[in-house]
């Protein structure tokens, strides 16, 4: 059964493109376009990975990463937190809530990003 | 009520606001105009009553002195913290613009990588050519918008550092690594001389890493277009230095690269500022780079300069004090 990741972002063309190449890697994509549909789906559909943007509409990305945190149905879903914020101050608070791994999306191509989702979800290569 | 009071009178904390000197700070002038016109005062009376009999007089002429000083003062502290606004705000719209901004470029990059990787559908030979060129140059943007960031950062002071302890011998052989098939695509051999087991230095290693990034880039980036120059040639080559010296840790970069030209010479860390000759090959470059280099050192204690002259190479150097831990 292919692994599904949850996508939570605001921005509809980036839930398209990097979409497109997660279901091209044969991975099953939900989509939230804001934080507090993120949290629903994470609790329902419990997927194996969560890609969370920070700046989102109504409650910041922060604040929907400590509340899948502390969820106990949430908390072990590792979190990967792609965005464009990108100052020292954020990533720590980030990586300080429990994020698996930070990126800035403009240091990365499409390809590394895959890559690095690729990592978290199946681990590491064997 | 009281507390707003008491960050009015808070001067310092007003003055960084603006991310300036505190002598050019609105707030710091008008205390200082404050203490000259009282000292003028209290002098202009002892003056005063030494020749002029009539203590009304003596008043008057204070008086008069006194309002004359206080509204000059005014003026000139007024049109100090106008200045100082403009700047402010002036960072803080580059700092909201290049934010902005940001999303909308990664968004394009990304979509041109896609469209370029084939999974929306065969790509022609020829139209990747010029999909390559739109990729490059987003990459051209993005960088300028990071740099304009960073820079906006640093004229609002909110540049932060992570200080910890680090071997620059280790950081400059990791960045070489990775610099190595650029360098060797483009024809120049990079040599390192690396002091072994040299003292540690205490700042942010991933500030350094820009810094060292920068210069690296620069050197490869300014040899590169020498090459339809005379020093065809010549070998293209980049030596790089990392060593101690009493209480600092040196790093030098030296190339035989373009050189810079002399009259330019004093005011290559300007922020913007492209020497000519580089502007006649027309090359990349924002003129960033290099003041944001020098605002990076200097905040980590050290000192950065270099020597050059044109058509025959250009050396960078920079010092960092030693962790004293």
């Amino acid at each position: 059964m292919p692994k599904t990741i949850l996508f939570i972002e605001d921005e509809s063309a980036m839930q398209k493109t990097v979409g497109a190449i997660i279901q091209q890697e044969g991975y099953n994509m939900i989509s939230a376009l804001d934080g507090d549909l993120g949290i629903k789906l994470a609790r329902e559909k419990h997927p194996d990975m969560i890609l969370l943007d920070l700046v989102l509409p109504k409650r910041d990305g922060f604040d929907v990463l400590r509340s899948l945190k502390q969820d106990e149905q949430t908390k072990s879903i590792p979190i990967i937190v792609l965005t464009n914020l990108g100052e020292m101050e954020n990533i720590d608070k980030a990586i300080e809530l429990g994020a698996t791994t930070y990126l800035v999306k403009s240091d990365y191509s499409l390809k590394e990003i895959i890559e690095k989702i690729k990592k978290t979800v199946d681990g590491p290569a064997m | 009520m009281p507390e707003s009071f008491y960050k009015q009178i808070n001067i310092i904390e007003q003055c960084k606001k603006y991310g300036i000197p505190l002598w050019q700070c609105p707030q710091f002038l008008f205390l200082l105009m404050g203490c000259v016109i009282m000292a003028t005062s209290i002098t202009i009376y002892l003056i005063g009553s030494h020749y002029i009999s009539d203590p009304e007089i003596i008043v008057l002429i204070v008086l008069f002195l006194a309002t004359f000083l206080i509204s000059i003062a005014f003026v000139i502290v007024q049109s100090f913290e106008r200045l100082a606004e403009t700047n402010r705000l002036k960072s803080e719209f580059v700092s909201i613009v290049s934010h902005q901004i940001r999303s909308p470029l990664t968004n394009l990059k990304w979509i041109v990588e896609l469209l370029m990787s084939g999974i929306l559908g065969k790509i022609e030979e020829k139209q990747t050519e010029y999909f390559k060129i739109l990729k490059e140059n987003l990459e051209r943007m993005q960088e300028l918008v990071s740099e304009l960031l960073t820079v906006s950062r640093i004229e609002a002071t909110k540049l932060v550092f992570k200080k910890e302890e680090f071997s620059m011998e280790n950081l400059v052989r990791d960045l070489v690594a990775e610099f190595k098939p650029i360098a060797k695509s483009s024809n120049i051999k990079i040599n390192m001389d690396l002091e072994k087991n040299a003292p540690k230095v205490y700042t942010d290693p991933f500030q350094i890493l820009q810094v060292v990034e920068n210069l690296l880039y620069n050197a490869i980036r300014y040899m590169n277009f020498a090459t339809d120059t005379v020093q065809k040639d010549k070998e293209r080559e980049i030596n790089i230095k990392v060593y101690h010296k009493n209480s600092h840790i040196f790093f030098e970069i030296a190339d035989n690269g373009i050189g810079i030209p002399k009259e330019d010479q004093k005011y290559i860390f300007q922020k913007f500022f492209r020497a000519d000759n580089v502007r006649r090959y027309q090359t990349n470059g924002s003129g960033l780079g290099l003041y944001i280099s020098k605002n990076i050192i200097e905040r980590s204690g050290g000192k950065i300069g270099f020597e050059s002259r044109e058509g025959i190479g250009t050396t960078f150097w920079f010092k960092l004090p030693v962790c004293q831990k």
